[in-house]
């Protein structure tokens, strides 16, 4: 099936969330220096999905990791908005990150002695204007097991979980580090229909790291990352839903 | 070095302050072992050294005068090794610029002798030379006390008449390790002294010319003293003998006796407490470090590790870690060994001190904490060996909550999701939450012991000498005497009030069970002698009928209305059948006690009584004792007040050193524990929590769900340590019970206090350097790492 409304790279470009520019990271492994990021510039813009797609080592998740506070750049800038995010402390990052970004992580990270419910919660209670648990476990189809315990959900059903507790506080952005990496495709495919949902709900803007490229295929850009740099950015005339995506 | 065993020290390295946290629990329970068990031993090995050395007796009896050919006769008794017969007294003595008064022994020895038994032990100066008559050798301690020199005078009344006798030199005897005046509990060096002199003056101012009223003997090996003093009771009976007592009946004798009872349960409880917690911390340690190398020790396995290989390489670990405890408490139970002996040494008046650390006893400590390690941890290390190297290599499953109890009574809504967390993963595992508590409160139940002490000392001080003793000064007479006599006390200025009492040496006995003692008749409406009951309520002492100190009355089981044989020991020693009435609540001491009338009444005598006590207005206190050393027929003054005051200050050096001593074992043992568990937590729920930093909380957020944990558990362990913490003292108290002395169960409100301190500190502590682990979390690994 075909997209309805494709936004265009113009249209986007009127309200950039992200700024970055000739971010470069370099990592000290032992004595080695291995240069994650060899100067990357980009412009992520409101609402969009953007897939960054590359082999492992090309440094999409270093790039998404500064992205959502967990990092800094070596040298470079990164905007978010007006915050330079270079420049912010321990604690201006984390209330970034708590305000603003919602994670969903390859492995879930969910807290194994909450419930579903209670696994969104723990963020909603510290978010500024959150909707309910309820309200977030339902957008992504989990309505009847908002009582179970991690150790009683499915592998895809922990990842909606997850992606529910990253919306919840009704995030400006939402960074996903390869979401379905630790699923098999038919839950997979069930894990980005609750993130393009949300994406088009919420007009959260959405990064998925991925080496999946069939993912690529429901992005509103592919951004190509080669050893550090960004090598290539497609933008989808067409985008293709989950369902139809060749896994 | 092969490969795995540079794992093995790396691994120890990473570990190192865990590491270090239970080694200190080992080091306290070697420590402590090794501290009592060596001490024990010194006391020992160099009380028996001091004994044999100085032909220290077997047999001792007082009388009241006997001829010296009686010594033949004595002598024959079947197993009497040597025989010295001796003249004791009991006089006043006085020291220059000392207004106090000071009573003392003065016993007789040979021309240039140390004596055929309980020889003295020359400290300083010379021996008695013969033929001198003023010179006298002087007690260490009470030389000390006064800075009393060779060559100083001193002078004592001598059977009312007041001699001065010079100092040749100080020496210490094994009759006196613990030296005390007649009816006082504690030392007071000051105010009692020893003194030896010739014999010759001494015999003719008491009329002992050619006659003794001490004797001591040795017994030849294998010989049974019960049937030599009763030989020996029926050869003095006639001349005022009051019963011969054994070797471990004599007194300063019997207070090392209790001194080493109590430390050999030190020797065995405070180590097994240890032990076990190390077993607890070693078990938490290695089963967490097993479960982060599940992947490691299937891979050694796929490479062809046998299962012996990998379990004796985390035995190995296990063992290093004992071995640096073992080593470290090695040290520092020496060290506190030879402190503890040497207050001994100061505290008994004991020549020297032979350090003994026999080699069984390290060989013992070492052996137990090796082998309590390896329990301890001997079956994570079998489940490690046991697993299938491909079982190893799959992420553990992920672990299972439940709602905990709070919540489902429906108080669920009070929780936030963090204090959920909290509960839940208390409640996940119970054993080890449970076990973890329990470590805590040992810690802080070891702490009130070291303030049990102090607490018990002051109570038995208080009831004795301020609810039931109320004298200021005690007066002995040198033989019973007519109440009359108190009226010259009574009109001395300062005197507010004056009481006789009668006090007669008895055997008592009931059914098959015996006890030497003293029979106390005191006045019927006293004022300054009250027996007090369980409550401490004054109990009113009847005309007809026996009042016993209850350790006494349980000693004996007697009841009360059951009859008390007493046998008196001295005069016409009657053998008399009196009711017993009640017990008295005393400390110290096992006594009976009858009105003064009716014992008077029982000894067919007059109304005779032994001594006197005074209450004296303080400001003419010195006035009083001036007047009373002048007084012919008080043999001495007993100011027991003073003697209080002299032994807390020799108490306070020890108490210091075992709240010393019990704060660093108590601290070691709550750090240990607490810190471990933290640790654990911290590794657990590593990646959980860098989740939760990830989603956007604080480093306070995370330390709350952390750290609150161990918060809660503290705070339950604080109570349940003050229970143990009773349960121990209580366990001692009981232990060391004595016909000398019974510990009560005081535990002041600051013993409490205290103990709850020093675990909050090291849970504070160890929050300190976790809150600063919490900096370090890799958020970045938590995002990638598997479950």
């Amino acid at each position: 099936m075909v997209e309805a409304q494709v936004k265009t790279d113009q249209e986007l470009n009127k309200d950039v969330v992200f700024h970055v520019s000739d971010v470069t990271k370099t990592y000290q492994m032992g004595e080695v220096a291995v240069q994650a990021l060899r100067g990357v510039d980009l412009d992520l813009y409101r609402g969009e999905f953007a897939v960054f797609l590359g082999i492992s080592g090309s440094g999409k998740s270093t790039l998404l990791n500064i992205l959502g506070g967990l990092d800094t750049p070596t040298t470079g800038q990164v905007l978010y908005g007006k915050q330079d995010l270079t420049r912010a402390d321990e604690h201006a990052l984390t209330e970034y990150r708590r305000y603003h970004v919602g994670f969903v992580f390859q492995f879930y990270n969910l807290i194994p002695s909450l419930t579903a419910r209670e696994n969104v919660a723990v963020v909603t209670e510290i978010s500024k204007s959150p909707m309910s648990p309820e309200e977030a476990l339902a957008l992504v189809g989990l309505e009847n097991r908002m009582d179970h315990f991690p150790a009683q959900l499915s592998g895809g059903e922990q990842q909606r979980v997850a992606i529910a507790r990253a919306i919840a506080k009704n995030p400006d952005v939402l960074l996903c580090d390869e979401p379905t990496g630790a699923l098999d495709s038919q839950t997979g495919i069930m894990v980005l229909e609750a993130l393009k949902r949300v994406n088009e709900t919420l007009g959260t803007t959405t990064a998925v790291i991925t080496h999946n490229a069939g993912i690529a295929q429901m992005a509103n850009r592919v951004i190509h990352l080669t050893d550090g740099l960004i090598s290539d950015i497609h933008v989808n005339d067409q985008r293709i839903a989950p369902n139809q995506l060749s896994w | 070095m092969k490969a795995l065993d540079k794992k093995l020290w790396r691994e120890l390295w990473a570990m190192r302050l865990q590491a270090l946290a239970i080694a200190m629990v080992i080091v306290s329970g070697v420590g402590i072992f090794i501290m009592s068990l060596s001490t024990l031993d010194s006391l020992t090995e160099t009380r028996d050294n001091y004994y044999r050395d100085n032909h220290f007796a077997d047999v001792f009896a007082t009388l009241k005068r006997a001829p010296l050919s009686l010594v033949q006769h004595i002598q024959q008794i079947p197993g009497v090794d040597k025989v010295e017969a001796r003249v004791l007294a009991y006089v006043n003595l006085e020291v220059t610029g000392f207004s106090d008064p000071i009573s003392g022994h003065l016993i007789s020895l040979p021309d240039n002798s140390r004596g055929l038994l309980n020889q003295v032990q020359l400290r300083n100066g010379r021996l008695i030379e013969s033929g001198r008559d003023d010179e006298v050798l002087l007690s260490e301690e009470f030389a000390n006390a006064h800075s009393l020199k060779t060559g100083d005078k001193i002078s004592a009344t001598i059977n009312g008449r007041r001699k001065a006798l010079t100092i040749v030199g100080t020496a210490l005897s094994p009759e006196y390790i613990y030296q005390i005046a007649p009816g006082a509990m504690f030392p007071d060096y000051q105010r009692y002294g020893v003194l030896w002199m010739a014999r010759n003056p001494l015999a003719s101012a008491y009329d002992m010319k050619g006659a003794f009223n001490n004797i001591s003997l040795t017994l030849s090996k294998g010989t049974n003293s019960e049937d030599v003093i009763d030989r020996l009771d029926d050869i003095l009976r006639p001349y005022g003998g009051i019963g011969a007592i054994a070797r471990k009946d004599q007194l300063s004798n019997r207070f090392l006796r209790e001194e080493l009872k109590q430390l050999r349960t030190t020797a065995t409880i405070f180590p097994i407490i240890f032990f076990s917690v190390a077993a607890f911390l070693l078990n938490i340690v290695i089963s967490r470090l097993i479960s982060l190398e599940r992947e490691q020790i299937a891979t050694l396995k796929a490479f062809g590790y046998s299962n012996l290989a990998i379990g004796s390489h985390y035995i190995k670990l296990v063992l290093m870690i004992v071995s640096i405890g073992v080593l470290i408490g090695l040290g520092l139970g020496i060290w506190m060994g030879i402190g503890l002996s040497n207050i001994y040494m100061h505290f008994y008046s004991l020549p020297y001190m032979i350090y003994t650390l026999k080699p069984q006893v390290v060989v013992f400590a070492a052996f137990i904490s090796i082998l309590v390690a390896i329990v301890g941890t001997v079956f994570a290390v079998y489940k490690a060996a046991k697993l299938p190297p491909a079982q190893g290599m799959r992420a553990e499953q992920p672990t299972t909550y439940h709602t905990t109890v709070v919540e489902q009574f429906g108080l669920q809504s009070f929780f936030s999701q963090p204090s959920r967390m909290i509960l839940r993963h208390i409640e996940r595992r119970p054993f080890k939450s449970l076990l973890t508590t329990l470590g805590i409160s040992m810690a802080c139940g070891i702490m009130m012991v070291g303030g049990f002490q102090e607490g018990a000392i002051k109570q038995m001080i208080d009831v004795q000498y301020n609810m039931s003793q109320r004298e200021d000064i005690t007066a002995l007479f040198t033989d019973p005497t007519s109440q009359k006599s108190l009226y010259s006390l009574r009109n001395l200025q300062g005197v507010e009030y004056v009481e006789g009492f009668r006090n007669v040496s008895a055997k008592l006995s009931f059914e098959h069970r015996s006890y030497r003692t003293s029979v106390n008749g005191i006045p019927e409406d006293s004022q300054l002698m009250r027996l007090l009951d369980v409550d401490l309520k004054e109990i009113e002492l009847p005309e007809e009928g026996a009042i016993l100190t209850g350790y006494l009355a349980e000693r004996l089981h007697i009841k009360p209305g059951d009859m008390l044989t007493i046998e008196l020991l001295e005069g016409k020693r009657s053998i008399l059948k009196v009711p017993v009435i009640g017990t008295a609540k005393q400390y110290l001491g096992a006594n009976v006690y009858l009105q003064q009338k009716s014992l008077n009444g029982l000894l067919k005598e007059g109304n005779v009584i032994s001594g006197a006590l005074l209450k004296v207005d303080k400001r003419d206190q010195e006035l009083v004792y001036k007047k009373l050393k002048e007084m012919p027929r008080i043999a001495g003054v007993i100011e027991q007040r003073s003697a209080i005051e002299g032994f807390y200050e020799t108490m306070n050096e020890s108490i210091l050193f075992f709240t010393f001593i019990s704060t660093l074992l108590g601290g070691s043992i709550a750090f240990g524990v607490i810190y471990n568990s933290m640790r654990i937590a911290l590794s657990e729920r590593n990646r959980e929590l860098a989740s939760l930093r990830v989603l956007g909380f604080h480093r306070s957020e995370i330390a709350y769900i952390l750290l609150g944990e161990q918060f809660v558990l503290t705070l339950l362990a604080i109570p349940l340590g003050f229970l143990i913490g009773y349960g121990l003292c209580a366990y001692l108290a009981s232990q060391f019970v004595s016909d000398l002395y019974r510990v009560p169960l005081v535990l002041e409100s600051q013993v409490y206090a205290f103990a709850a301190l020093v675990v909050i500190g090291s849970t504070l502590i160890s929050a300190i350097v976790i809150w600063r682990n919490l900096a370090h979390l890799d958020m970045v690994a938590a995002l990638k790492a598997k479950e």
